[in-house]
Parts: structure tokens; C-alpha cells; sequence
């Protein structure tokens, strides 16, 4: 072990950590866009409602995302209109943006199928209610089942954050020089891949450890109206 | 299944090299895991700290950085390690190895939560009635603790294993000839990364499907015998 080493990569990771939180948070904020609509349709009575996303989200869960980081990065310019198009290829053929494009598919997958449990999980009665106040399908849905679907959805949603940013590490295999792809690149400078890689896991904990504290914090925030009121004499400070 | 210009038999070659890294990663993983969770109900508090460390760790830092640095890293404390003992060739796990260690570690770290939880679910009294009985530690856990403590772990091990299964994806990395590496030969010769790419994903479904059989399986034989509730 050498902690020069470590700190002498510093720098260099800190530069690819900066790349793998914009991954990270673009295709999270993307993912969730994708999820509302799927999530909304997959949770339908309809049969032919929900078989398309039922279909979307059990291949996206189905299969590695490698493959799919593949077959978006490699696999589409094998189409020659996709090669040709001016508005497709220079998208395309950037790893970056196919890196935000299939994270974004990958995690809106995932979102899709928390929501969806979440707008399950939401009491009838609230949805009956709506109704009975003469609230419209689409009003009841914005209004009163996505708000409390959100709020059920926000601890898992938070478990879904972390796993895409350790799935973001594979940002690294379309030459990416995101956190991971960084600690590579430094490696085959000053051949130390233990102290290398171990300074990078580290960065990646601290990533991990923020954010599990933040999203803590959010559902604090927002579940003010569950927490037990003080009790005790009226006026009185409740301590602590 | 299509030939796909004969490469077909490869990629099957490269589903049954998947299928036992899989197998071989999960075996490490059961041990591992069943060692952490008796690690982190151990007496001793740095036995404790190890376990707990352990799984913080692992739940951490991503699959594929795992792999690299133990396919990479094993090299240097390999060769440190053997240094005194006076030999000073070059040591390097193979990729099959590498990957079962990784895979292994990131699955025993989920793993060993998944068993403290369930073990933790059976009733206190079935040990203290098996200890009345005359029952060493040991026995307990294998004949009292364990039978009925799978049952409510198994759920969440499925998870995990099928998850496990996508990782393994990650092996191609370090060069192990798994479904993608033999996709990514295809690729190199015909020049058709969709089409393999398809299959490969295609190939990954099918592990998947067939293993939530399996488990569904396994979970209804491990309940054979609990009462069932009725919804309504």
C-alpha cells in the first residue's frame, strides 16, 4: 500500500467523479420523466394499455446494461439510415450521450415498476373520494394519486439512485472517463491498480454516504404530517 | 435458433461459461453470506465490526470496480503475499476466477443482510427448545435455524441471484469468454453489433425467465407444509 500514490490520483478520480455524478443525476432526472408515463399506463386495468410497458420494463430488467449501453453505443450505427441521419448521428455516435440515453431508459425501467407499486399502494378511498368531489380521471391522477404515489415511492426511489451510480461505473467501457474510467486511464500511467482502484471505491462511498444523507433528509422534509405531534403542556417547548 | 452466419454455437458456448461463473459466484456468495450473518450476531464486537464493515463496503462501490480490482489487484497482494516465502514469479488469477471472487464477494454482501434478517425472523423459543433438547450451536443452526430460516430468506436470495446473473455481463471485461465476449467476436467479424448484441439480450432473458421458474419452484417446495392465508 502507498498513500502517495492515493493522493497523488486525487486530483484525476475527483475530475471523473465530477463526470459520473452529471451521469448520474441527467439520467435520473430523465429516467423519471420516462417513468411517470409508464408507470401511469402499466399500472392500467387495461390489457392493451399495459402490455407495452409491461413488455419495456420486464427487457430493460431482464437484461444486463452492459448489453444495452451495446447495442445503444455499438449496436445502432449498424443501421445505415441511423449513420446517415444529420439529426440522429451526431447524438449517437457521442458515448456520452449514449451513455444518458441508455442510463435514462435503464432507470426510468426501474422507476417505472417502483411507481407503479407506489400508485397501487395508494388507499382507494383517497382515489373515491376525489371522484365523489367530481375531480376528472386526469385531475384525480395529478392531483391526489401521483402526490402520495411520490411520497411512498421516495425511500425506494432513493435505493434505485444508488444502484445507478454504481451502474454508472460502466460508463467506463465506451471509453468514458467517468470516475471508473479515470482510475483505469491513471492505472496505465503508474501501474498501481490496487491503491488506485481502492482511492476510487473510496470516492465512490463518500458519493454513496452524501447521498444516502440527503435523500434521508428529503423524506424528513416531506413526511412532517406523519411524525407524532409534540405532546405535553400547551406553550410548553418540547425538547429535542 | 437462427445461425446467425454460424455463430450461434459460440454464443451457446459462451451462455454455458455465463451459467457457470453464475453457479460458481453463488456458491462463494451462500458461504459468504451465511458467514457474515453469523458474523454480525457474533459475541466477539470486532468479529461484528468486520462483518458489518464488510457489507457497507461491498453495497458501496460499483460491481464492475469490484471486478477490476480483484482481477487486477489480487496480482499485487498475490505476489506480496508469497514474497517471503521466497517466490518471486508472476501470479494472475484467471478471469474465471477473478470474476466467481467478485461476484461472490458483491453477492455474499447482500447476502449476509438477507440471512441476519431471516434468521433473525425465526422465533427465539425454536433455539431455546433445541438447547432444552441437548443440541450443540452447531446443530441448531444446521437443523433448526437454517431449515426454517431459508424459507423466509429465499425471496430476497432470488432477487440477488438474478441480479448476480446480469453481473456476470461484467466478466466480459477482464477478457472472460462469457454471451458478451463471444458477442463482441461476432461483432468484430461481421460487423453487425445489433444483431448480436439483440441475441446476447435476447440469451440474458432467457437465464432470467428460466431462473424466476426455478425459484418460484424452490420457493413453493420450501413452503410446502405452512398454512396459506386467503386474501378474502
Amino acid at each position: 500500500m502507498n498513500i502517495d500514490v492515493m493522493m497523488a490520483a486525487l486530483p484525476k478520480l475527483l475530475e471523473g467523479a465530477g463526470l459520473t455524478l452529471q451521469l448520474l443525476f441527467i439520467s435520473g432526472f430523465f429516467g423519471v420523466l420516462l417513468a411517470v408515463p409508464l408507470a401511469v399506463a402499466r399500472a392500467s386495468q387495461s390489457l392493451a394499455v399495459k402490455a407495452l410497458p409491461f413488455a419495456y420494463i420486464f427487457f430493460f430488467r431482464g437484461t444486463p446494461l452492459l448489453v444495452q449501453l451495446f447495442l445503444v453505443y455499438y449496436g445502432l450505427s449498424q443501421f445505415a439510415f441511423v449513420r446517415e441521419s444529420p439529426i440522429l448521428w451526431p447524438v449517437l455516435s457521442e458515448p456520452y450521450w449514449c451513455a444518458i440515453i441508455t442510463f435514462s431508459l435503464h432507470t426510468g425501467a426501474y422507476i417505472a415498476e417502483i411507481l407503479r407499486g407506489a400508485i397501487q399502494a395508494v388507499p382507494a378511498g383517497e382515489v373515491e373520494a376525489a371522484r365523489a368531489l367530481g375531480m376528472t380521471r386526469a385531475g384525480t391522477m395529478g392531483r391526489i394519486v401521483l402526490p402520495r404515489a411520490a411520497r411512498i415511492a421516495l425511500p425506494a426511489y432513493g435505493n434505485e439512485l444508488i444502484l445507478m451510480l454504481k451502474g454508472s461505473a460502466l460508463a467506463s467501457t465506451i471509453t468514458l472517463l467517468d470516475l471508473t474510467g479515470m482510475a483505469r486511464t491513471v492505472i496505465a500511467r503508474n501501474y498501481m491498480p490496487l491503491e488506485t482502484f481502492l482511492m476510487a471505491g473510496i470516492i465512490y462511498m463518500a458519493i454513496t454516504f452524501v447521498l444516502v444523507r440527503a435523500l434521508r433528509f428529503i423524506e424528513h422534509r416531506v413526511s412532517a404530517h406523519m411524525r407524532a405531534r409534540p405532546t405535553g403542556p400547551v406553550g410548553v417547548e418540547p425538547t429535542a | 435458433m437462427p445461425d446467425l452466419h454460424g455463430f450461434s454455437d459460440q454464443l451457446l458456448l459462451g451462455l454455458w461459461m455465463t451459467v457457470r461463473l453464475a453457479l460458481s459466484a453463488l456458491g462463494l456468495g451462500l458461504v459468504l453470506g451465511l458467514a457474515g450473518a453469523a458474523a454480525m450476531s457474533a459475541p466477539m464486537a470486532p468479529v461484528r465490526w468486520i462483518a458489518h464493515g464488510y457489507t457497507t463496503i461491498i453495497r458501496g462501490i460499483p460491481e464492475l470496480l469490484v471486478v477490476l480490482l480483484i482481477y487486477f489487484g489480487s496480482s499485487v497482494v498475490l505476489m506480496a503475499a508469497l514474497r517471503p516465502f521466497g517466490y518471486t514469479g508472476y501470479i494472475e488469477l484467471s478471469p474465471f476466477v477473478a470474476g466467481s471472487i467478485a461476484l461472490g464477494l458483491t453477492f455474499g454482501g447482500y447476502a449476509s443482510e438477507v440471512f441476519r434478517g431471516a434468521f433473525q425472523a425465526v422465533p427465539p423459543g425454536q433455539g431455546e427448545a433445541a438447547r432444552a433438547l441437548g443440541m450443540g450451536r452447531i446443530h441448531i443452526f444446521f437443523r433448526i435455524v437454517l431449515p426454517q430460516g431459508w424459507r423466509i430468506a429465499l425471496p430476497g436470495l432470488g432477487n440477488l441471484f438474478l441480479v448476480l446473473m446480469k453481473d456476470t455481463a461484467l466478466v466480459s471485461v477482464i477478457g472472460l469468454e462469457e454471451i458478451m465476449r463471444k458477442a463482441q467476436f461476432a461483432v468484430g467479424a461481421t460487423k453487425e453489433p445489433f444483431t448480436f448484441y439483440l441475441a446476447a439480450a435476447f440469451l440474458y432473458l432467457g437465464l432470467t425467465i428460466v431462473s424466476m421458474a426455478g425459484l418460484a419452484w424452490m420457493e413453493k417446495r420450501a413452503n410446502r407444509g405452512m398454512p396459506r392465508a386467503r386474501a378474502s
